[in-house]
């Protein structure tokens, strides 16, 4: 079951190897971390990766902070992906306290969170494409990605942190034509897509590269804890929206999207399909959207909250899979413990150690990125 | 089968199965938490043995995480394995308790190749050793610590950052709690 063959001291002295460090600071690095690369030529023989340059302590301050002060800080958890921190640190309250949130609130939460998947997966094809060299590439996606900000923007005052989903509901209704403008940019993405089906997809340089290149075999898939994209492009129908529904996900209508094989280029494939199925699911709540009704529950003082004693695991499918949060509670106003379950901290860590063996050093960047993992999330 | 009918099966699943672990390897505190996730707790001596067999016969075969909550009040620290089914879509977390002066586990990286990152994150932090466990000694997030696990609980942030770093000349630290209560509440006049 465990395979982690590292090589001797004195193999690594006899000076057929060479050592070098890719990251914390590189080009193909997805955040703050580094691979320790053993290399033979050109080709991985070992790899040791190395976390902590974004160590904020971010669940040692939540324990000491009250229930409502710890809000503005857990969308800082994954940098590209803060409304899924809002909404399972919100869920987990809520659960936990008995706080019934209402029906409209449920459908801005949830397109709240496929904007945000959306966003987040331009971010990274830009990333990816970059990786092998499409430079252009990732110019148009930050582009399309920036007008998903002006929407963020208008939906909730700010362009990267929301802090838009509170607990107990949402700070604000959509305002006045924003349905429109939110269809006039999944239209603009939509055509950004069929730009980079040609571009990405059917590049032949891209396909030599990709193609084959950090397979994840089925059998990995429940030893190694891998979800999301990466599990269901090698076949595994898995998906926290279809398991487990939450928000206003069992009335929307779509499938979970699956591939026949695992590696960087079916990877690609597998999220751009998903970018496909987000605009869809965008759209449905944009036309199915409550226009009345509250959008927040009445709370008491949030100063003076004391959520009774309990544990809660929250989770929901983020852009790379499952995402929850732990809570302990004690009674206190205080937290007891809070966990941050982030599918990077085995995609980037386990995963990638055991991907990498055998692979040019040209390729690691693509690698990487092909796993979709975000550093912050495994430090927390 | 709509998601009424899916909480329900899942509801009685989970009820049957505690009752199974319990009969088999006498878990205790058991809490159905909500339809889909179930806690209860286990002697740290039958932990391995219970996760073996909800892997093998019980179908749980991802495990989400590993954490530990410091009950340092009762000089205990308790572990929790959060395990999840995909043909039932239900959670489980399997909880054991440990001392928290001589704190040792068994380890589990054999039932799962990625436990070995949890359990040297938990060495780290928590000083929780698991013998055995790949690269436990190595570091994770903090590059030469020499101080206590810092997610202890009476670990003291303050001190630590007063011992090593200089206070910024000019900026003012305020009592965050003070201050919200200042500004969100003026009127109430609370303090």
């Amino acid at each position: 079951m465990f395979e982690l063959n590292r090589l001797s001291e004195a193999e690594l002295e006899s000076g057929k190897y060479t050592k070098i460090w890719h990251g914390p600071q590189h080009p193909g690095i997805t955040g703050n971390m580094s691979l320790e690369l053993t290399l033979s030529g050109d080709d991985v023989v070992e790899c040791k990766t190395h976390v902590g340059y974004l160590h904020r302590g971010f669940e040692k301050m939540m324990e000491r902070r009250t229930f409502i002060q710890n809000f503005p800080i857990v969308c800082r958890i994954a940098v590209p992906e803060p409304t899924f921190n809002e909404y399972m640190y919100a869920a987990a309250v809520e659960e936990l306290a008995g706080i019934e949130v209402p029906d409209r609130a449920q459908w801005l939460r949830c397109l709240n969170l496929e904007m945000m998947r959306l966003a987040s997966f331009l971010m990274w094809l830009g990333g990816a494409s970059g990786s092998f060299g499409m430079n252009t590439v990732y110019q148009w996606t930050v582009t399309h990605r920036d007008y998903m900000l002006d929407l963020f923007e208008e939906m909730t005052g700010a362009r990267i942190y929301h802090m838009y989903i509170t607990p107990g509901g949402v700070r604000a209704p959509l305002p006045e034509g924003f349905t429109e403008r939110a269809m006039s940019v999944m239209n603009g993405i939509e055509k950004l897509l069929f730009e980079i089906e040609r571009v990405v997809l059917n590049n032949h340089i891209f396909k030599l590269r990709s193609q084959g290149l950090g397979v994840i075999d089925p059998a990995m898939i429940d030893p190694y804890g891998i979800v999301g994209p990466n599990a269901r492009a090698a076949g595994l129908a898995r998906d926290v929206r279809k398991d487990s529904p939450y928000l206003v996900y069992d009335q929307l209508d779509f499938e979970i999207i699956t591939g026949d094989k695992s590696d960087a280029y079916n990877r690609t494939v597998q999220r751009y399909h998903e970018m496909h199925q987000c605009i869809s699911l965008i759209r449905q709540m944009l036309e199915q959207m409550p226009t009345e009704g509250s959008f927040h529950a009445d709370l008491p003082n949030v100063l003076h909250w004391k959520i009774p004693a309990g544990q809660t695991y929250v989770k929901s499918e983020c852009t790379r899979g499952e995402y929850g949060y732990f809570l302990v509670t004690d009674g206190s106003e205080y937290l007891r413990r809070v966990t941050i379950r982030g599918p990077s901290y085995t995609h980037a860590i386990a995963v990638m150690e055991k991907l990498v063996v055998g692979v040019n050093i040209a390729d690691v960047a693509g690698l990487m990125v092909s796993l979709h993992t975000y550093p912050p999330e495994i430090e927390r | 089968m709509g998601h009424a009918g899916l909480q329900l099966v899942s509801d009685m699943y989970m009820q049957e199965l505690c009752e199974r672990l319990i009969q088999r390897f006498d878990c205790d505190q058991v809490v159905h938490q909500k339809a889909d996730l179930s806690l209860l707790r286990v002697d740290k001596d039958k932990l391995e043995s219970t996760l073996f067999y909800l892997k093998t016969h019980e179908g749980f075969v991802h495990l989400s995480f590993v954490t530990v909550i410091d009950y340092i009040e009762d000089d205990i620290f308790r572990l929790s394995y959060m395990l999840h089914n995909y043909d039932s879509k239900s959670d489980l977390a399997v909880q054991a308790e440990i001392s928290r002066t001589a704190s040792t586990m068994h380890s589990i990286h054999h039932l799962w190749a990625q436990a070995w990152t949890y359990q040297r994150e938990l060495k780290e932090m928590y000083g929780i050793d698991f013998p055995g466990s790949p690269r436990v000694n190595d570091e994770f997030c903090l590059e030469g610590w020499d101080g206590p696990p810092p997610m202890l609980r009476d670990f003291d942030t303050a001190k630590f950052c007063e011992e090593r770093f200089v206070d910024r000349e000019g900026r003012e630290s305020q009592d965050i709690k003070q201050t919200m209560r200042e500004n969100l509440y003026p009127e109430r006049g609370e303090s």
